[in-house]
């Protein structure tokens, strides 16, 4: 079957004849350009599919003049973004605001070196991947932040300030919420960690970390409804406020990426990877397909929720992440450990106990902290005014 | 160590995504939290009142629709009863179920626009909103068939209404009553419990009934604060007093009431229509003996009636001739914003675009 490690050492016997270090370097450098190329492209598709999807959410048509079903549409895009005129303010900080985007995207990109696709389908695996992956996408913060200080724009440093309070808060959960699936599978490689879910996914052994997680990682990419950051109703872009041209689609790309990681990330960690649904693993079907699909059904999933939640406010969204969050991902940790000790291998036993507490915890955060604690007061005519008296 | 931290102040408007149009408001910023704020208005003014002052009575028809251009119905049906009280003009009864008809499908059109939007500003990527123009753009086929326009209408005239009504406008007026409650529904189901809007709109931006009476507020903003008073019922103009219908109020006078309280309306606008249509019976829709150029006999007359928005005014004096000597317009969109401040301040800037939101202006009729 091919994988990325077929196509590497099919390179390495194709450039044989130099020294060794330069074939690595040229191999890698090709597989990278590959895998980065890949990714702009799926971006700009991504963007296609997204609009048309909320489109048929909410009643509409979507793009659908270029090309069959529109699909051509984020060629017209580009080119109409590559022709504009690429505006600096004047009063702005002319080198930081150039490198916001590049950073961005070249964080964005970053986090793909490391993530499986699929069975043996990965740049480099190294043993700390996992960590590698939460460090780099914390760097979002500091371009977001570039981006919004650099414009001297007040709804631009207004989206900053929100950026950096909301993305450092939603690390802190999501770190935790890893914690789980690094004692069960004892290894912080990405690789290591899909090997460990071949039996179970770690979805269904521990929800309670799958959802902390998702949502974190919701937060992170501030999706709907923690879209704080450029809240268009509130601060019209928030950080892109005075982007245009290139680098407002740069940044543009790199958001739309963002979902597609965040499926992919999921996919890895707690979906299984590339790893067969149990049910139906007598399917040839190769392990970047299930890969695609697992991740495909997660960014579907994430764009029902955008086109469906309005947004938080800024006070609640932190609330939200330490009142909630925190809590949920330390009681996984917890439950984990002390099912590591007393009941490593009765899986069953552990699943029952997990989904168990979910479900508990769940209702209890809805009935404490959710609106359903306050009922709806029944109406009572003022005395000062009242036309039927 | 001690943090310096100064006040920002920031313009929202006159282009900005959620100011509806070209409002302007100048807010004080500490961090997130509003400080002050100051309302600007003006930049849409076209000074209708002083046109007014010189073209006919029949003409100045066609600048009220676009006042309030979401409910240009109210607007027409506001002028022309005011015009009917300055000359003494009698209507004929199926001109009056007409207009009420038009002026319920024209609140339901004006709240599923308010409610759309103030899911927008909510931050919910347009689908509530979406779903609120599909009704809407319904309603909007049935003024189409009515009098071929769709937004400025001018369908009424001193004296009854333009012309009668064609048979399609009442088969398909049939089946926008039978789907409307559905929608409604689907329209509640995706709002009314969803744990972010309660979250959002819940004890934000509460006004008490004594405020909102020291600022004469109206409509929809003044019913949320449990004030029971609707011009329909407590000064009932057309054929209001032959029709039951139900006058829904708020428990806090928070926004959450101001949305819940324009759902129920639509509900209740559902019920008038269909109590109409049972009692319409055929005849002349205008009287024939106003002329098309009024001379109104010297005097003045006010005019109020239950808008969308609420009471929606025109203040008509005559020295006798072809034009008014004066026409003022009580715009409710205009006084329901005087309490934003007190809504607002100490609240986060995302309660303030919530709480201007359920205000539910027009800026065609704030600057007029």
């Amino acid at each position: 079957m091919i994988s990325f490690n077929t196509l590497n050492l099919f390179l390495v016997d194709l450039l044989s004849f130099l020294p060794d270090k330069l074939v690595f370097t040229i191999s890698g450098l090709i597989m990278s350009v590959a895998i980065c190329t890949f990714l702009i492209g799926l971006g700009s598709v991504y963007t296609w599919f997204e609009r048309r999807v909320i489109a048929r959410f909410q009643n509409r048509s979507g793009p659908n003049r270029w090309g069959p079903f529109g699909i051509l549409q984020p060629i017209a895009d580009a080119v109409k973004l590559l022709i504009k005129e690429d505006i600096i303010p004047a009063t702005a900080d002319k080198m930081v605001f150039i490198a916001a985007p590049i950073i961005f995207l070249c964080t964005t990109l970053l986090v793909y070196a490391f993530l499986p696709l699929g069975i043996d389908s990965q740049l480099g695996n190294i043993n700390v991947a996992l960590l590698f992956v939460l460090g780099i996408t914390s760097v979002n913060a500091l371009s977001v932040f570039m981006a919004g200080w650099a414009s001297r724009n007040k709804y631009a440093t207004l989206g900053a300030i929100r950026a950096v309070a909301m993305l450092i808060s939603y690390e802190v959960p999501m770190a935790i919420s890893l914690m789980g699936i690094v004692m069960v599978s004892q290894s912080l490689s990405l690789v290591g960690i899909v090997n460990a879910q071949s039996n179970i996914p770690f979805i269904i052994l521990q929800p309670l970390g799958a959802i902390t997680f998702m949502i974190a990682a919701i937060a992170e990419m501030s999706r709907a409804p923690f879209d704080m950051i450029e809240s268009e109703s509130e601060l019209i872009g928030g950080y892109i406020t005075e982007y245009a041209g290139m680098k407002f689609a740069v940044f543009q790309l790199s958001e739309f990426l963002a979902p597609i990681f965040t499926a992919s990330l999921f996919t890895v960690l707690f979906l299984g990877g590339s790893n067969p649904l149990k049910f139906l693993e007598f399917l040839p079907i190769p392990g970047i397909l299930w890969f695609a699909s697992k991740s495909f059904v997660i960014t579907a999933i994430l764009l029902w929720f955008r086109s469906t939640w309005p947004r938080l406010r800024i006070d609640q969204i932190m609330g939200f992440a330490w009142k909630v969050l925190m809590p949920a991902a330390i009681l996984n940790t917890l439950l984990v450990g002390l099912e590591l000790v007393f009941i490593r291998d009765n899986y069953i036993l552990q699943i029952i106990i997990n989904m168990l507490i979910f479900v508990v915890f769940i209702y209890l955060i809805a009935n404490i902290l959710g609106q359903k604690r306050l009922k709806l007061k029944e109406p009572v005519p003022s005395e000062l005014a009242n036309m039927d008296a | 160590m001690s943090l310096n931290s100064e006040l920002v102040t920031i313009n929202f408007g006159p282009q900005h995504p959620s100011m509806h149009g070209v409002f302007r408001l100048r807010v004080t910023l500490d961090g997130e939290t509003i400080v002050d704020l100051e309302p600007v208005f003006g930049y849409l003014h076209r000074g209708t009142e002083k046109l007014a002052e010189e073209r006919t009575y029949v003409q100045i028809v066609t600048l009220t629709d676009r006042l309030d251009y979401v409910a240009s119905m109210s607007n027409n049906l506001a002028y022309v009863s005011a015009v009917e009280k300055l000359c003494n003009i009698e209507v004929p009864k199926r001109a009056s179920y007409i207009r009420v008809i038009v002026a319920e499908l024209q609140r339901i059109a004006s709240h599923l626009m308010a409610t759309g939007f103030l899911l927008n500003d909510l931050g919910a990527f347009g689908t509530p909103l979406m779903y609120c123009f599909r009704e809407r753009e319904k309603i909007l086929d049935l003024f189409e068939i009515l009098c071929g326009a769709r937004i400025t209408l001018s369908y009424m005239r001193p004296g009854g209404i333009f012309q009668d009504t064609p048979q399609e406008f009442w088969d398909d007026l049939e089946l926008f009553l039978e789907s409307m409650p559905n929608q409604i529904d689907e329209l509640e189901s995706l709002i009314t419990g969803n744990e972010i809007v309660l979250s959002r709109t819940r004890d934000v931006g509460i006004l008490t009934p004594e405020q909102v009476i020291d600022a004469s507020l109206s409509g929809p903003m003044l019913r949320a604060s449990s004030v029971k008073w609707d011009l329909r019922k407590a000064n009932p103009y057309e054929i209001y007093d032959e029709i039951d219908f139900d006058v829904p109020i708020g428990a806090t006078g928070d926004t959450f009431d101001r949305y819940l309280i324009r759902i129920k309306e639509m509900r209740e606008s559902l019920k008038i229509i269909t109590q109409c249509i049972n009692l319409i019976k055929p005849g002349p829709v205008r009287n024939e003996d106003v002329p098309l150029i009024i001379r109104a006999p010297e005097g003045e007359a006010y005019v109020g009636i239950e808008g969308p928005k609420g009471e929606l005014g025109f203040y008509l004096v005559s020295d006798g001739g072809i034009s008014p000597y004066r026409c003022k317009i009580r715009a409710p969109s205009f006084i329901n914003l005087t309490l934003l401040k007190e809504m607002t301040a100490g609240g986060k800037i995302g309660d303030l675009i919530v709480n201007f939101g359920s205000i539910d202006i027009v800026l065609g009729e704030v600057d007029r």
